[in-house]
């Protein structure tokens, strides 16, 4: 793979303030794809909004695409694609698939909906 | 891509390619092996061998055919799997090092999964993709592959996948093993075979009669012939084996040499040679009858001669053997030392028949001895069926016959039955029978031996008594004569009485030759004295004959005086004859 979609898809991320790159963040998540699919795309879109709604400034998103680096796959236990890892707060939490049901995603991260 | 490695495939007549799992056994009812670069599923129940019979594939394709093979456990760390491994002689962490295995761990905790919309298993893809290229591997197992079943909870999409993951791999050209769980009346539970149409082997652990044995059936093997029995096989410090002991047929051959059996009256009653090389000898008889202790010394002889020989011992162990043929002056400890002896000591409770035959079957492979003794085959009636037992023993005569091994076979006959009724009726098969009985006369029981049958050999039809002695079994002529078949103590009195009558009849016989020659002395000496008192008589009357003559010729002489005297005419002399011219001189009477 020629063009490197982890900056690629982190570009966004880079707009948020530099607490939020820095390991003290709160939230540590890892997003592990397998190349630019549009699935792939898709869930690192619906997971930065869910950040950006929820967790805005205290999050921290990588990216790993397993097709430049399948090796880490086995660090996180990865066998679906895309799958997102919460590595802080502790303990660690997978969610498999797009990221498409927000509901279910909150759940999965177990972050408490703003109540209206 | 992976190109298939053509050289290490063994091509069959059949032409679908095959890779060699290196399994003993496994290789020859497969007919070669696994279908090469295609998936194969194995399945079973718990504990039936799967995860070891895929290592196994894995662990010999490295040593053996130097291919290099990945193993993907859903159930195992990599540490349990060479712990468990470790047992059999794998060195697995030996194999990662020099680039021969790759493990790879694939754990997935349901708890921590969430699932939120469409996702693939591009993960795993990328994983095995991985493994397989780090090491150029050609071999892959998955083992339990259905753990994704309880790991992700979306099926439809994992059936998706698995049937892209069966397509890929035969894509990538691995040959593929994956381990499936046996479900409820069908093979897999979750319906793999499905996806994977090529091959199909069940791993079976049956329990019968609170004894398990393990079996293994090739239920599918597309594009190929196979066996397609029920094999038994087993898992032991060496690892799996399957043996593929089916009945050999009648084609073996028959040698004409002839092997002792260790004891040389037998032999004699044998034609003078003992047993044929390659056949079977049932020694059969009641509890206590020495029918051990004549395998011992078949085994002795083999071991004297410089063969090697396997005893499998189902009611004793190898020292309890050993201290009491030492009783009989047998040392068989000196054979097990130098190599030549060994001994197989189980109960036969401890596996089924399956499992024992193919125990046997690795023993004998392994040691390859001349001369095979089991001791006793009855006790497999406490295992299996009659028939069962029939069959395996049938096998496993026809597996010696293939290999011209001589084997003895003790069988304990128990008692109110007919003693030529073998219990388990296999004296058809075999091809001596000795027949050891205890022979109640008396008020004692005594050892008689007769050879009921001998195929091919002129053997004697006697019946001997056999005795064990410190050196061992000694056979002796049943006393035969006057008072009927006599054995033991009855046998002896009988011969001291035979040999004190003989002791008696030559007496008389050497009394009555010295009478004999004291009559001819006596004889003799009246024939001296005769000759003596005849040669006086004899003397005497030749004395008076000559004296007579003696005097005749005075008187003649006389005579002729007085004729000359007279002046007798020549007439009366001429008649005188020679006295003529005396008496014509002499004077006529």
């Amino acid at each position: 793979m020629k063009t490197t979609p982890r900056k690629k898809l982190r570009r966004p991320s880079n707009g948020h303030p530099p607490q939020s790159e820095a390991d003290g963040a709160r939230w540590n998540l890892r997003l592990y794809v397998a190349g630019q699919t549009p699935r792939s795309l898709t869930a690192f879109k619906n997971l930065k909004e869910i950040c950006e709604e929820y967790l805005k400034g205290q999050y921290h998103i990588e990216v790993i695409d397993l097709m430049e680096n399948p090796t880490l796959a086995r660090g996180d236990q990865i066998l679906a694609i895309p799958t997102l890892v919460r590595k802080l707060p502790q303990p660690i939490r997978k969610i498999i698939g797009d990221l498409s049901n927000t509901e279910r995603v909150l759940v999965g991260l177990d972050i408490q909906p703003r109540s209206n | 891509m992976i190109r298939p490695n053509r050289r290490n495939r063994s091509r069959p007549l059949d032409g679908l390619p095959k890779e060699r799992t290196g399994i003993p056994g496994f290789d020859e009812i497969t007919l070669g092996g696994l279908p090469a670069g295609r998936p194969t599923l194995v399945c079973g129940s718990a504990g039936a061998g799967k995860t070891l019979f895929a290592m196994e594939f894995l662990v010999r394709g490295a040593t053996l055919y130097n291919q290099p093979g990945v193993f993907i456990s859903f159930e195992e760390s990599d540490e349990e799997l060479s712990t468990n491994v470790a047992s059999l002689g794998f060195d697995l962490n030996q194999l990662v090092a020099d680039k021969k295995l790759v493990l790879d761990y694939v754990f997935i905790e349901r708890s921590e999964i969430e699932e939120t919309g469409e996702y693939d298993l591009e993960g795993l893809f990328l994983r095995l993709g991985h493994a397989i290229d780090s090491i150029g591997a050609k071999r892959i197992v998955l083992d339990t592959l259905e753990a994704l079943f309880s790991a992700l909870p979306n099926e439809a999409i994992i059936r998706a996948e698995l049937r892209r993951l069966f397509r890929w791999l035969k894509e990538r050209g691995v040959t593929a093993l994956i381990t499936c769980e046996r479900g409820n009346g069908r093979l897999t539970r979750y319906g793999l075979e499905e996806y994977v149409a090529d091959c199909v082997i069940l791993l079976d652990n049956r329990v019968e009669n609170q004894i398990s044995t393990r079996r293994m059936r090739i239920v599918k093997y597309r594009g190929t012939s196979h066996g397609t029995n029920e094999y038994p096989f087993l898992i032991d410090d060496k690892g799996f084996s399957v043996v593929p002991i089916t009945s050999l047929g009648l084609a073996h051959k028959a040698p004409t040499e002839h092997i002792s059996s260790g004891i040389t009256r037998l032999d004699t009653m044998l034609d003078n040679n003992g047993f044929y090389r390659g056949s079977s000898v049932l020694v059969s008889g009641t509890a206590g009858t020495g029918k051990s202790t004549i395998g011992a010394h078949f085994i002795e002889a083999a071991c004297m001669r410089g063969e090697r020989a396997l005893f499998f011992a189902f009611e004793e162990s190898q020292d309890q053997i050993i201290r009491n043929m030492r009783s009989v002056g047998m040392d068989l400890e000196k054979f097990v030392k130098k190599g030549l002896l060994k001994f197989q000591n189980a109960r036969p409770s401890t596996w089924g028949l399956e499992a024992h035959l193919a125990m046997i079957h690795k023993a004998i492979s392994e040691f390859s001895p001349s001369v095979v003794v089991v001791d006793p085959i009855t006790n497999f009636l406490s295992v299996g069926e009659r028939v069962e037992t029939k069959s395996m023993l049938t096998r496993l005569i026809d597996l010696l016959k293939s290999r011209q091994t001589t084997a003895m076979f003790t069988s304990l006959t128990s008692g109110g039955h007919d003693m030529e009724d073998s219990e388990i009726e296999v004296s058809s098969l075999m091809d001596a029978w000795l027949l050891v009985k205890n022979i109640e006369y008396n008020g004692e029981r005594n050892r008689g031996l007769y050879v009921l049958k001998a195929r091919g050999i002129a053997h004697s039809n006697q019946v001997r008594e056999f005795l064990l002695t410190d050196g061992g079994i000694q056979l002796i002529d049943a006393y035969v004569g006057s008072e009927g078949v006599l054995m033991g103590s009855a046998r002896s009195s009988q011969l001291a009485r035979e040999k004190a009558a003989e002791v008696d009849r030559k007496l008389v016989m050497e009394r009555k030759q010295r009478e004999l020659r004291r009559k001819q002395e006596l004889y003799e000496a009246q024939l001296v004295a005769l000759k003596g008192q005849y040669e006086i008589e004899r003397d005497a009357i030749l004395r008076d004959l000559d004296e007579e003559k003696q005097r005749q010729q005075v008187i003649a002489a006389q005579r002729l005086e007085i004729a000359r005297l007279r002046q007798a005419d020549n007439g009366e002399v001429q008649l005188e004859g020679n006295g003529a011219r005396k008496s014509r001189k002499g004077t006529a009477r």
